[in-house]
């Protein structure tokens, strides 16, 4: 064991260990399991850290898309779907700061804020309830062309609005 | 971006996994053979990302820090090479050299902020100080970090910036870069944002032969960019590294113009 290796792992737990434990706790809604997530996280970047490809996005965004699949993963009892190397994250802001993080943390809450209410529920059941397409459909009493373009708008406008 | 219209939808349920049965069988074979289709992924993926960054919530209990370096201790050397045997990967080289090029990148990090924020110099010193006991494992790497970082942390080191009178800031890049091992780090400020299918691309500039590719980024909202150990031939030593606009994909010859161009120091 190479201390530098547990430093290095520290470093960027101190930097990202609050995006993984939000974003788990708004998935699982319970602190234990949420710190499960969090902790299998930062094990899984520990054991393979060449999953993550820098050259191709940014560690918060990556690590947030992978704390949000094992989360959904958890809540559905379910082994994990994807691998971690499969997941390739393509977005800019990094987000290592409080700072940046607030603001883009307020930036997509705005967005979100003016989506019609269904658009946003539907969003909100695929990402955070992990529900699918045809479960929103039968959930919500609409067709299934329906929830698929909510969704797909949706991520378009969060996309649109960080280009500005 | 551009992609097969037909496919659009049901890249964006896919891309959060809510895509299931026959369609997401038929959008599994499409994006084997369809580059700009997986690209277009990879940029859902972001946007989803985001969509989980607007959670904001309590920090993790304290405890949760020392239970996963506990964790990590416990995972020995010889048991994470026996791991590394069972998924058929031959050792675990690659991945220690991974974390050595991400401790540099820390460290490099740290060396930054250090330089502009003055007002935290001596807190810095102390963590550079720490990452460098730590994170750095051959005397040799130490040896380099110290001629690194003594400018710029010295107390009596005086820190100009000077720019153009009346101009915006300027985009700046460093790059970091460890012949023996093939390993870079690089780090830009102030870059101009760029258009949504074009990225940043950066060259080596080797002393013989043609420029080779060392990663593509893009800025985030701040301007700032970094580029942790893109896959480089080892033992190449570089007369310059510099940076073109190049479509998202990256390419494997410079687009003229050099946006940016930097020789060792």
């Amino acid at each position: 064991m190479k201390s530098g290796d547990q430093s290095a792992l520290a470093e960027l737990y101190d930097r990202y260990s609050s995006v993984v434990y939000a974003v788990a706790l708004r998935v699982l809604g319970d602190t234990g399991a949420a710190e499960d997530v969090l902790q299998e996280v930062f094990l899984q970047l520990w054991r393979n850290p060449g999953a993550f490809d820098s050259a191709r996005g940014s560690l918060g965004a990556w690590l947030a898309v992978i704390t949000r699949n094992r989360a959904i993963d958890a809540l559905r009892r379910r082994k994990p779907e994807t691998d971690i190397e499969d997941v390739i994250v393509s977005v800019a802001p990094d987000l290592a700061g409080n700072a940046d993080r607030s603001r883009a943390a307020e930036k997509a809450r705005s967005v979100l804020g003016t989506m019609p209410a269904p658009q946003r529920s539907a969003l909100e059941m695929a990402y955070f309830e992990g529900m699918s397409h045809s479960e929103i459909a039968t959930k919500t009493g609409e067709p299934l062309g329906t929830i698929k373009t909510r969704i797909r708008s949706g991520l378009i406008a969060l996309r649109k609005a960080f280009q500005t | 971006m551009s992609v097969h219209e037909q496919f659009a939808e049901d890249l964006a349920l896919y891309a959060l996994n809510a895509l299931e049965g026959d369609d997401r069988a038929v959008l599994e074979k499409h994006l084997a053979a369809c580059s700009e289709c997986r690209l277009e992924l990879e940029e859902l993926r972001g946007d989803g990302a985001l969509l989980a960054l607007s959670t904001i919530g309590p920090k993790p209990p304290a405890r949760a820090r020392q239970r996963l370096l506990d964790a990590v201790s416990k995972e020995s050397a010889p048991t994470r090479a026996q791991n590394a045997r069972k998924m058929g990967h031959p050792s675990v080289a690659p991945r220690r050299s991974w974390w050595r090029a991400l401790g540099w990148a820390a460290t490099a990090a740290v060396i930054v902020f250090a330089a502009s924020l003055w007002k935290e110099n001596a807190v810095l010193r102390q963590s550079l100080a720490s990452a460098s006991a730590q994170g750095v494992q051959s005397a040799r790497e130490l040896e380099d970090l110290r001629k690194i970082a003594a400018p710029l942390i010295a107390p009596e080191a005086q820190r100009i910036t000077l720019v153009a009178m009346k101009t915006p800031p300027q985009p700046q890049g460093k790059a970091f870069y460890l012949r023996n091992r093939g390993s870079l780090v690089f780090m830009a400020n102030n870059m101009p944002s760029l258009p949504p299918q074009k990225a940043y691309e950066l060259w080596l500039i080797p002393i013989q032969g043609a420029p080779v590719p060392a990663g593509t980024f893009k800025p985030d909202a701040h301007g700032s960019a970094t580029v942790v150990n893109p896959p480089l031939p080892s033992g190449m030593e570089a007369k310059a590294f510099a940076i073109t606009v190049e479509n998202e994909a990256g390419a494997s010859t410079p687009t003229m113009p050099i946006m940016m161009m930097g020789t060792g120091e």
